[in-house]
């Protein structure tokens, strides 16, 4: 293993878990939600009465930090190296696996591990280890482009 | 609490939230990626995002434990009864394959709607024909 000293941002990298684990936790204790995207998302695919606005209300913050960020001039540069295919099929495996597996990133790998729950912690190792093999398999492998 | 004011501290959260993303670099595809190369040459950032999400998340939850009440009193449902089976290693596991793809998971492919990159939104189209895909073969699987 060689570690990337250029690219790596250990204190901004904390500030933002801390923003993020913050924003996690005034959702459990002031709204009684878990703060996990997909399932956010998934449940406005096919809406119930009434359970519709908590999560648009949500997703429209998560949007307008980007927006804000870039008015202010602190959006970073972002880098999409895949290509319009890669992104679509990318998009419909991760949809179709985080439904399937009830959770994401911030479900399972944040809310989940914060309360030490075995079905979260291992689908967190499972999608780190696949997310590994899959960048492994394109940038080291000589099969991928 | 009143509607509004419920509708607004929900758009806050998601609004620290995607702060969060941004300053911890998640925001970035090319840093996600650089986090998974953990066979090549790893940039370990994320594992911090990560570690401090956690940290006070735990807190967290270690509050709302033993009422299992938020603060506004509403119940805080959490169903630990179910099994590690196939359904959610397989599900993880195809996430995974996804998210080392295109360096995108949910949180930061939404949030990066925001940047106007065509990219972003085609990834999010796709991500909701999946979770949708998913809904239909649910009962199938069962």
């Amino acid at each position: 293993m060689n570690i990337d000293w250029v690219h790596f941002t250990p204190l901004w990298s904390l500030i933002g878990g801390l923003l993020i684990g913050l924003a996690a936790s005034i959702f459990l204790l002031f709204h009684g939600r878990i703060m996990g995207v997909s399932g956010i998302l998934g449940g406005l695919i096919r809406p119930l009465k009434g359970d519709r606005g908590w999560r648009i209300s949500f997703i429209a913050g998560l949007i307008s930090a980007t927006i804000g960020a870039k008015l202010l001039g602190l959006m970073p540069a972002i880098d999409i190296e895949s290509s319009p295919l890669q992104l679509a099929i990318a998009g419909l495996l991760v949809g179709f696996g985080t439904a399937t597996g009830s959770g994401c990133t911030s479900g399972h790998g944040v809310c989940g591990i914060a309360r030490l729950s075995p079905r979260s912690i291992s689908a967190t190792i499972t999608f780190i280890a696949t997310g590994v093999l899959t960048v492994w398999i394109m940038r080291h492998s000589g099969i991928g482009g | 609490m009143h509607h509004l004011i419920r509708r607004i501290s929900e758009y806050l959260v998601g609004l620290l939230f995607g702060f969060g993303l941004i300053l911890g670099g998640m925001i970035n595809p090319s840093k996600v990626i650089g986090f998974l190369d953990l066979l090549g040459l790893w940039d370990p950032s994320l594992a911090f995002v990560m570690g401090g999400a956690v940290i006070l998340s735990y807190g967290a939850f270690r509050m709302t434990k033993r009422s299992g009440f938020s603060l506004q009193g509403r119940v805080i449902m959490l169903d630990d009864s179910k099994p590690i089976d196939a359904r959610l290693l397989m599900g993880s596991g195809l996430f995974g394959i996804g998210w080392g793809l295109s360096g995108f998971c949910p949180g930061p492919a939404l949030a990066s709607l925001g940047t106007g990159e065509w990219k972003a939104a085609l990834f999010v189209m796709a991500m909701i024909l999946g979770t949708w895909i998913a809904g239909r073969v649910k009962i199938g699987m069962n």
